[in-house]
């Protein structure tokens, strides 16, 4: 396939002069390099990086940037959002989200097809594309709907839809139920290498569900959603994999059942893949304590130990990726009988700081988790970008690792604020983000 | 008896939204006051004073009768003025949100608004955003206190107490408000509570809240001191939750039959409205020695009588 022209199609505006960051923290999960150095971009291209690259050694026309020792990163991957444009701008847009994406360190994200129109022909990705060329902060790219109109039932157009740009395939927050349909879209995707990512759920089991099944859905009366939906699908769609041979990525898994089903797929060599977000491994089913709808989640938060063993598969490796899984809400959709609330959280703009949470805690390696942000999701879907490497994309984040500070969404750059983690303390926070070389978000700026 | 400084701490909560954020002590003394309303005549003069020029809104976004008429009376029998409003969801569909109608009612400043509703916590909701108390008269399968009260009132007055007693709810606990906030009430006040259904039927971890778990009636009934039915129904009885209403009622029908198991003087009751022949036969129905449905409603008056006095007694501006 040819390379996603997602990326600004024209070759960006020649910079004025080259950037030299020095004395920077050098953190690339893909070449595993943490170390003191600099990164001198010409052209929104990475020239050089490494110790050489210092204020003496720098072009005499450079603009020098001094990191002062904080933790200098490839922008973050994102490889799940939903962005609201087209059909919904009252809850977000393009432009917004591309702010919030800068905010959040997230440099590349990757939109959902569930708009309205859907995105299920070419049209529709050449929208995105177009979209994307006009907003100059973040890369944005799409998947294509697996199912024309989402409806689960014919093949959209993938091989074309891919040429277009579409980096993969997926009924988006839906998931495609129809064993045979899945069949035959596995088995076509593979003709083309295309990538299928499922939102694994049972839908007959998940119809109706409000929250996780068990005492709490219970004592609150909500319908509940059995932890094993999630693990079944999963189950079915490796025998699917196995006999296609196909690329397929789990999103958003949440259960300790599902990171083995998928442990032990990868040991058997299938070519599957996984992400979680934020809150399925810093969250548990009690944040919904009195119907609380920002904790309302597809799929649900769940309990405690499937919490832990979510941690666990992103601390062992079995889980590849973080995404954020940005759904923005406007009030009206969250403000409403937990049963009827729309599902999700925005995400953007946190992800970077709840992410670190497993490495403030000692539980990941700071490579290790910010390989689940950048060089992993990069590499799954096909991008130049997620490395600081020599003529690679100078996609970068400038990241204070310790400073603490709290979350608090009126500062949001995203349209919706619907988020569970307003007020929670948390340690690191986004500097700089850098696309192609240019400053596209600064925290000083901000004041 | 309670002088007003004292009144806050009578019943320290502004809204009524379920039993299991009550203690032990805020429900002896409710059915205390609700006992002392059902000796009352109902034309009590006193008692007519205790809600004058208070505005009570019965608002129900799901049908019913009793509920509703019950809470009516109760307002006026405390000399409140009390308007019930029927709001079918189809309004709701036409684009006004549960909470813009609220706020619409709230805006003409009712002193206590009940609500039911069909979601599970959107009383709870609605109490969030509304300036007077609110009153749960059953939200999906969440709560319904009111009926928990009165029955535990029934019980009292029939058997003196509610410590020790043996209780069996029998039936769709799934989907039954009822049974959580009688579980909740009589579980804290020391009876002993056996929920006896289908498994289809049960929710997940039930047991966790503190109940005995039994599938096989006759063993479930065994000994109890009370046995509470539920209504089933019957949309869920054509093969969704149960295979046929034939089939549940031969297993889960309280006849004279399964009866036989339970304590010789055990009380039966039902919340209502009930479906005769299917989760009750009707001679047990209609047994004046052991039914004490009727008395159910009739104490429905009196409990709804004493919660909105309580909750009354915290709001501003009262004598």
């Amino acid at each position: 396939m040819t390379p996603p022209p997602s990326a600004p199609a024209k070759p960006p505006r020649r910079q004025d002069r080259p950037l030299a960051l020095v004395n920077a923290r050098i953190v690339d999960p893909a070449s595993n390099r943490d170390e003191p150095g600099g990164v001198l971009v010409d052209n929104g291209i990475i020239q050089e990086i490494g110790a050489r690259v210092t204020r003496a050694s720098a072009p005499e026309n450079a603009e020098i940037l001094d990191c002062r020792g904080q933790v200098l990163a490839p922008g973050l991957i994102d490889m799940r959002v939903q962005l609201r444009e087209p059909g919904e701008e009252h809850k977000e847009t393009i432009a917004t989200a591309s702010l919030a994406a800068a905010a959040g360190g997230v440099t590349s994200m990757v939109c959902l097809p569930n708009t309205e129109p859907i995105i299920d022909d070419v049209a529709g990705v050449e929208f995105i594309a177009r979209r994307a060329r006009e907003t100059k902060r973040a890369k944005i790219y799409c998947y294509g709907a697996l199912t024309q109109g989402l409806e689960g039932k014919d093949l959209v157009e993938m091989a074309l839809l891919a040429d277009s740009g579409a980096l993969g395939f997926t009924d988006g927050i839906k998931a495609t139920g129809d064993v045979q349909v899945m069949r035959r879209a596995l088995t076509y995707a593979r003709s083309f290498d295309l990538l299928v990512i499922q939102h694994p759920e049972d839908p007959r089991l998940a119809a109706g569900g409000a929250m996780n099944n068990g005492e709490l859905s219970t004592r609150l009366g909500l319908p509940g959603i059995p932890a094993y939906a999630e693990v079944m699908m999963i189950e079915r769609d490796l025998h699917l994999v196995r006999g296609s041979g196909a690329r397929y990525h789990a999103a958003h898994i949440s259960t300790a059942a599902a990171v083995e089903a998928i442990r032990k797929a990868k040991q058997e060599g299938l070519r599957v893949t996984c992400d979680t977000a934020p809150p399925y491994f810093s969250l548990n089913e009690n944040e919904i304590g009195d119907y609380r709808t920002f904790a309302k989640l597809s799929p649900p938060l769940r309990g405690e130990s499937d919490r832990r063993a979510i941690a666990a598969g992103l601390a062992d490796g079995v889980i590849d990726c973080i995404a954020s899984d940005h759904a923005p809400h406007d009030v009206e959709s969250k403000r409403v009988p937990f049963a009827q609330a729309e599902a999700g959280i925005v995400g953007l703009e946190t992800l970077l700081p709840i992410s670190l949470e497993p490495h403030h805690k000692g539980a990941m390696s700071l490579l290790a988790a910010l390989r689940c942000l950048t060089a992993r999701p990069a590499d799954i879907l096909g991008l130049p970008q997620g490395r600081l490497s020599k003529g690679a994309p100078a996609d970068m984040v400038l990241i204070d690792l310790d400073r603490p500070h709290k979350i608090d969404v009126a500062k949001f750059r995203s349209k919706s604020k619907n988020s569970p983690y307003d007020g929670r303390p948390v340690q690191g926070c986004v500097l700089k983000t850098f696309v192609d070389g240019r400053l596209v978000y600064s925290l000083e700026g901000e004041r | 008896m309670i002088g007003s400084s004292a009144a806050n701490a009578f019943f320290p909560h502004r809204h009524l939204l379920g039993i299991e954020a009550l203690s032990p002590t805020e429900i002896e003394r409710l059915l205390d006051l609700a006992d002392s309303y059902a000796n009352l005549p109902k034309d009590d003069e006193r008692a007519r004073k205790l809600l004058r020029g208070r505005t009570v809104i019965n608002l129900f976004f799901e049908t019913s009768t009793r509920t509703s008429t019950s809470f009516e009376l109760a307002a006026k029998r405390l000399g409140g003025d009390v308007i019930t409003m029927s709001v079918g969801t189809s309004s709701i569909k036409k684009g006004e949100t549960l909470l813009d109608t609220a706020m619409t009612l709230n805006a003409m400043k009712p002193d206590v608004m009940v609500v039911r509703h069909s979601e599970s916590g959107a009383v709870n909701l609605l109490s969030q955003k509304v300036d007077g108390s609110v009153i749960n008269a059953g939200d999906g399968r969440h709560e319904h206190p009111t009926q928990a009260l009165l029955d535990a009132l029934t019980i009292r007055r029939r058997l003196g107490k509610l410590d020790g007693l043996l209780v069996a709810i029998c039936g769709d606990i799934l989907h039954s408000r009822v049974a959580r906030s009688n579980i909740h009430l009589l579980t804290k006040m020391g009876a002993r509570v056996r929920v006896i259904a289908p498994l289809t039927l049960l929710p997940s971890n039930i047991d966790r809240m503190g109940v005995e778990v039994f599938t096989d009636m006759r063993k479930g009934l065994k000994d109890v001191d009370i046995v509470m039915m539920l209504r089933l129904q019957l949309e869920r009885m054509q093969g969704a939750y149960v295979p046929s209403t034939r089939e549940y009622f031969r297993f889960y029908g309280l006849d004279y039959d399964k009866l036989a198991a339970a304590k010789p003087d055990a009380l039966i009751m039902h919340p209502g409205p009930m479906n005769r022949g299917v989760e009750i036969d009707s001679e047990v129905a209609d047994d004046i020695n052991r039914s004490v449905i009727r008395e159910q409603v009739e104490m429905g008056v009196a409990v709804r009588m004493a919660c909105l006095d309580a909750l009354t007694r915290n709001l501003t501006g009262n004598q």
